[in-house]
């Protein structure tokens, strides 16, 4: 077990190292193609109608004078060893995991992405708990009620809801709820849990629903189609037998093991999620770590790209080992090898 | 004054787009307290479904049943689900086929015992685990105390089947129903199975079924035998006498291909040709009758007349349109002797 | 009392004095009128009190008044910064008034206009109750000459004074002598000295390089985080990349501020907030203003136009923006005038209009220079029944170029911009009704100038013949719309705005232009330079831009004055 658990991590931090270097030779293999100078590049990073003397300050003061490499290297020490920074009044310190400053806002990436992550991690975990519930409850009761009007009707919606995309929800949802009756918080309203609870889940609430309708679509499908399977399980009828009451029988036995692979998928789907809810947070101005990705790739701000890449992949690997380390806990019968 | 198990005229039909199923069509048996029945027939000729119909297992789904079950002077039928529900597990247990899908993979071996325990005991967990422990000791597993925190994948297949008399016992059942509970096992473990369930039925006291494909088995075991063909009960008897003096071309189809320890297992006698028949479209007549050697020998009622369970000698029910005295003579004069010979 | 230079009188409406008294806006509950803040004031009033709630669909480039340039940063960092001069919160043309605000007057030059001194207002205090004192604007001119660490900014002071040979600004010249470029003989005393004169040089002092920096407050790239106000307000909280809030700056007198009216209480804003979402807030009321001066946004645009209730509280403006189209000369056969006339009488600048958004998107224009700017005159040289384009006369120039069956070129625009590959497509047809065949070329605009349209050397390895292009200007004079895309002295390697005007009598005149005191003489050169660049159709000016704004519910106020070409976020007030 800790053997496993060591070689997964290897893998892991080599996977890293792989997404790190792929991220910056796009970044700047791509412009070179294209013929760009290192001027060229530091040109992103000025005022308008900036002087050339200007623009060759600001390519050497971001090291685009070096070979990419060495720029990689500089980038991957800032990571072990952390870094300093001139701020022109003084020196700051930004100690490892250091990812560096932000081109554009001068500001350290690390704390921003920590501070974002707040933001992903209360709108993934609010959201997951409701499409878990509505999804898999939903899947259960269609498939406890095969093809009765809910069953259909339910489905019906589900698909639906995975084909509608959600900057068109959540617009439409925000004009309704948030401007037109007041319900629900506007865009963009944020507080933190630790500061207050209510605010936080009332402010939250319409982008939670909002994705969780998004996801609870799949998950009471695949619930559905688990359940339909697991019900027919020999050892079904043998709890049966054991004089169970009905409604144990489908949660303690059908739905445990319907969960499996609703557990597998729905570990990805986080990890996925907490690398950022990009649409959703784009769409409710939520500063989390997907709008974060979004304005970085869009200012070309590489050490923001960088840092929220690596800590995208860093929520999908974790992801996957989690799923799989628990995937031994739930199916006794997997080892981990 | 009715037996403690009394089965009158049991229909168990499913509606499926093929048609209807006639899995049980018209059964009828009874059996009293420490008794035991064998029920024997090929692969599906309804066997399961009467013991799940006995359990109450096809209420709620889509199957059609008629008839009366009486268990110790209540009926089940009409009775209500929930009624049924309780009694199940305590009143009435199952041994089930196949015990590696008939357990939860994910739940220990003691955890399920343990379930089948407190649903019927309000008792606290480690009474009733200490309970599930004392069970897998008498069902002959060994170290119990360790062996209750293991999963049902890693126990042995004769182990699980122990464990699954155990889960069934638990809670000291009236009638115990056990449905092919030694076909996965081999011939040693098999007989070790058959004397635990033997030496457990006297402890209880209970009502025993036993279905089985294989005669021998209920033949050791039973004091009543009750064949089945194509959902219907085609000879009813003392063990002794459908075991040595039957009367239906079946039963001796089955004697015939039964294993035998003194011969060849592999070796088939007088095999049965042809397939089980379609309970969708019964085959009219004697439903026997596309396989059966004799079936020339009824004038060719076999083909458009079905038989009647008749009694042959007291005790003794036969379903052939064949003379009685015809049958004696067919099995002293020829079948008997060939499974004597070899 | 410190209205009076803004909002003193509700019926002030320059230049638009036919306007009915309905026109100055609604009161809760009145109608709303749709350009109420165009030209004169919506719902004037000087009670104080509210939140005023703002939200940004981008991000400033820098909260620092020393590292920021764009527009609308320049309009708002006056909430919490003086400079020493500022334009005048008032709306339409009276907005371009330069006035003084931490200075006493506006500039006082020398004779040959190479030395400029101001004189500081006393009492003027930083947030922390310090008076401010001319060193601290000295110290903050200092700064931002460091372009490594503020390379955000305008450079023209670094341009324009006379800084000793090697000063490399006030972080790295610690403790250098800078006296040749600025010197502060008092507290209260200021003195520009410049290299070369500079009739202008006012404008550049209302921008927020001017405003004071306390040296020891200073931390650098991080002053953004917490900048020291001097303005009615200050930062109580400010989140980089979410959004702050500004609260009263205690320290503020109005008594040294005849300008500002600062009537809310507290400001709000959140930046980075999804562009469709502020319109809908914008709509609902959730938000007052948005502060990037962009206006509704595509997908609002059909919502708002069709409905009258919601059309009546939009301000459509015209605006010191030209969007044009540059006619590369370093791209055979346009090095023919001939050939580029071809295209200028060939374009259907109807259908460019209508590319550009038609009635609420802008204004036909035919020249480079905005209407409200001086020297501003319609050029007919290429005018056409209907603006349809005049194809004969094409074929007629084509002829003379020695191309009578027309050509093939590629054209130039931004890949994210819907109207700009609309227009590229206007073209594309109308120029194909006399034989010359454009191909459409998207860029990417983070690269658009630094790597493709503004790189000389790519335009004409690629062959591209045509840019499509859009100017605005840093201030309301003409120099600073026009010196950056007609001096041709400006073009370098690459990141050029301008690359196809080159023409040697323009660049004579603009060094004229820059030595003229009279205004109005200036005004008539850049009227010549303007008809010089349309006469050698090396530009082809399309719309002159408008921009259509939404405003909020409750506000009181409000104008749009020339200068900002936006809301003037200093008169702005909120209803309670
Ligand atoms: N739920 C059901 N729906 C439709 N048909 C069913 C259902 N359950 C059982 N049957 C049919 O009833 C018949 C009898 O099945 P049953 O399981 O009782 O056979 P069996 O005698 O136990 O056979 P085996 O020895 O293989 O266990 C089979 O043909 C089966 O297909
Ligand atoms: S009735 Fe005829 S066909 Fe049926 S078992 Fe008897 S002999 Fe065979
Ligand atoms: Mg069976």
């Amino acid at each position: 077990m800790v053997t496993y658990i060591i070689r997964r991590v290897i893998g892991a931090l080599a996977m890293l190292l792989i997404v790190s270097i792929v991220t910056f030779a796009i970044f700047f293999l791509v412009p070179r193609l294209a013929g760009a100078t290192p001027e060229a590049f530091a040109a992103r990073y000025v005022g308008r109608g900036a002087s050339m003397d200007t623009i060759r300050l600001v390519a050497e003061r971001l090291g685009f004078y070096d070979p990419v490499a060495v720029q990689y290297g500089r980038f991957l020490k800032g990571i072990v060893a952390g870094t300093e920074y001139d701020t022109g009044a003084g020196v700051d310190h930004c100690p490892a995991p250091c990812f560096g400053y932000s081109f554009i806002t001068q500001q350290p990436v690390w704390p921003n992405l920590m501070d974002r992550s707040r933001v992903t991690l209360s709108l993934g975990i609010g959201a997951a708990v409701l499409w878990l519930v509505g999804g898999v409850a939903t899947g259960v009761l269609s498939a406890l009620r095969r093809g009765s009007f809910f069953d259909r009707s339910a489905m019906g919606i589900a698909l639906a809801g995975v084909s509608l995309p959600i900057f068109f929800t959540g617009m439409i949802s925000l004009s309704i709820f948030s401007y037109g009756l007041g319900w629900t918080a506007p865009g963009g309203a944020w507080v933190d849990v630790t500061i207050d609870p209510l605010q936080w889940a009332y402010n939250l609430l319409l982008p939670w629903i909002t994705l969780a309708l998004l996801f609870a679509a799949t998950y009471a499908r695949l619930t559905r189609a688990g359940m339909l399977e697991t019900m027919g399980e020999d050892y079904i009828r043998t709890a049966r037998a054991k004089g169970l009451v009905e409604r144990g029988v489908v949660v303690k036995h059908g739905l445990r093991a319907a969960l499996t692979p609703i557990v597998t998928v729905f570990g990805l789907d986080f990890g996925l999620l907490m690398g950022g809810a990009v649409l959703t947070e784009s769409t409710f101005s939520l500063n989390g770590l997907g709008k974060y990705a979004v304005d970085a790739i869009k200012n070309n701000d590489l050490p923001a790209v960088m840092g929220v890449t690596l800590l995208a992949a860093l929520f999908v690997v974790v992801a996957n080992l989690v799923v799989d380390l628990l995937y031994a806990v739930v199916d006794p019968r997997v080892r981990l090898a | 004054m009715t037996a403690f198990l009394d089965v009158k005229d049991l229909r168990i039909h499913f509606p499926t787009d093929d048609g209807l199923v006639r899995s049980v069509d018209g059964l009828t048996f009874s059996l009293e307290r420490g008794k035991t029945l064998g029920i024997v027939g090929e692969s599906g000729s309804g066997k399961s479904v009467t013991s799940l119909g006995i359990l109450g297992l096809h209420k709620g789904g889509r199957a059609r049943m008629s008839g009366e079950i009486w268990l110790d002077g209540e009926e089940l039928i009409g009775a209500s689900a929930d009624h049924v529900r309780r009694l199940r597990g305590k009143k009435m247990a199952m041994i089930f086929q196949d015990p590696l899908s008939a357990m939860h993979p994910y739940y220990t071996v003691g955890d399920q015992i343990i379930e089948a325990y407190r649903i019927h005991h309000d008792v606290t967990k480690k009474v009733a685990r200490k309970h599930a422990i004392d069970m897998l000791g008498r069902v002959g597993i060994p170290e119990p105390t360790s062996r209750v925190d293991d999963y049902p994948h890693q126990f042995s297949g004769g182990m699980r089947q122990r464990a699954m008399i155990a889960m069934a016992l638990s809670c000291d059942p009236e009638l115990l129903i056990a449905d092919e509970p030694t076909t996965a096992l081999d011939v040693t473990v098999q007989a070790q199975i058959l004397d635990l369930m033997r030496d457990l039925q006297r402890e209880f006291n209970s009502a025993l079924i036993v279905i089985t494909h294989d005669l021998g088995v209920v033949a050791e075991l039973s004091d009543d035998i009750l064949v089945m063909y194509g959902g219907k009960c085609v000879e009813y008897g003392a063990a002794e006498t459908v075991f040595y003096d039957p009367e239906h071309p079946y039963t001796w189809g089955l004697l015939g291909s039964m294993p035998r320890l003194d011969r060849e297992r592999t070796e088939r006698l007088l095999p049965i040709k042809g397939s089980p028949p379609s309970l969708i479209n019964v085959p009219p007549g004697c439903a026997f009758h596309p396989r059966c050697p004799y079936a020339e020998r009824t004038e060719g009622r076999a083909e458009t007349e079905v038989p009647e369970l008749l009694k042959t000698s007291p005790g003794h029910l036969v379903r052939c349109h064949m003379a009685p005295e015809e049958r004696r003579r067919l099995w002293e004069s020829e079948i008997k002797p060939m499974l004597e010979t070899t | 009392m410190a209205l009076a230079a803004c909002a003193g009188s509700p019926t002030q409406t320059p230049g638009q004095g036919q306007s009915a008294p309905a026109a100055t806006g609604a009161t809760a509950g009145g109608t709303e009128v749709a350009d109420a803040a165009v030209g004169k004031i919506y719902n004037p009033s000087d009670k104080k009190g509210g939140t005023l709630k703002m939200a940004n669909t981008a991000d400033w480039d820098s909260l620092d008044p020393g590292n920021t340039y764009y527009g609308y940063s320049l309009n708002f960092a006056r909430l919490y910064g003086r400079a020493l001069l500022m334009f005048k919160a008032a709306p339409g043309t009276d907005g371009n008034t330069l006035v003084p605000d931490l200075a006493e007057s506006v500039g006082k030059a020398s004779d040959d206009a190479k030395t400029w001194t101001y004189k500081l207002r006393k009492g003027v205090k930083f947030e922390d109750g310090t008076e401010v004192t001319s060193k601290d604007v000295a110290y903050a001119v200092a700064r931002q000459f460091d372009k490594e660490i503020h390379p955000n900014g305008p450079t023209y002071l670094n341009a324009l004074l006379d800084w000793p040979k090697g000063y490399k600004g006030a972080y790295k010249s610690k403790d250098a002598d800078f006296s040749s470029a600025v010197e502060t003989p008092d507290d209260q005393t200021i003195i520009f000295h410049l290299k070369e004169p500079f009739g202008l040089f006012d404008y550049i002092m209302q921008m927020p390089m001017t405003m004071p920096v306390p040296k020891d407050k200073d931390t650098g790239t991080k002053y953004q985080e917490h900048v020291i106000s001097t303005g009615p307000y200050k930062f109580e909280k400010n989140e980089i990349g979410k959004g702050f809030t500004l609260v009263r700056n205690d320290q503020w007198d109005p008594a040294t501020d005849p300008n500002r009216p600062a009537l809310p209480d507290r400001i709000e804003v959140q930046t980075g907030v999804n562009a469709d979402d502020v319109d809908n807030r914008l709509i609902s009321g959730d938000v007052h203003i948005a502060v990037d001066g962009l206006g509704i946004g595509n997908a609002a645009l059909p919502k708002v136009l069709p409905d009258p209730a919601l059309k009546a509280r939009t301000d459509n403006p015209v605006q010191q923006r030209t969007w044009y189209t540059s006619i590369i000369p370093d791209v055979a056969p346009l090095d023919n005038v001939e050939c580029r006339r071809a295209i200028a009488f060939a374009a259907d600048r109807n259908s460019l209009y209508r590319a550009y958004g038609g009635e609420t998107g802008g204004v036909i224009t035919t020249s480079l220079i905005p209407p409200s700017m001086a020297g501003y005159k319609p050029i007919d040289l290429y005018k056409s029944e209907g603006d349809k384009g005049d194809v004969e006369k094409a074929k007629a120039a084509l002829a003379k170029c020695g191309q009578p069956n027309g050509f093939e070129t590629n054209i130039a625009y931004r890949t994210e911009r819907t109207k700009e590959k609309a227009a590229a497509e206007s073209l594309q047809q109308s120029l194909a009704r006399v034989g010359i065949k454009l191909t459409l070329k998207p860029y990417p605009q983070d690269d658009y100038f630094a790597l493709y349209a503004g790189k000389p050397s790519y335009v004409k390895e690629n062959k591209i013949g045509l840019a499509i292009n859009g100017w605005g200007s840093d201030y309301p004079d003409t120099y600073g719309f026009m010196q950056a895309i007609t001096d041709s002295r400006d073009i370098r390697d690459a990141g050029n705005y301008n690359l196809s005007v080159k023409i040697p009598e323009v660049d004579k005149m603009i060094d004229q232009i820059k030595a003229e005191p009279d205004a109005a003489k200036r005004a008539d050169m850049w009227s010549q330079i303007d008809h010089m660049v349309i006469d050698q159709a090396v530009v082809m000016p399309s719309v002159a831009s408008k921009a259509l704004y939404m405003r909020g519910k409750g506000l009181t106020n409000l104008f749009i004055s020339d200068s900002q070409q936006m809301y003037d976020y200093v008169g702005v007030g909120v209803q309670q």
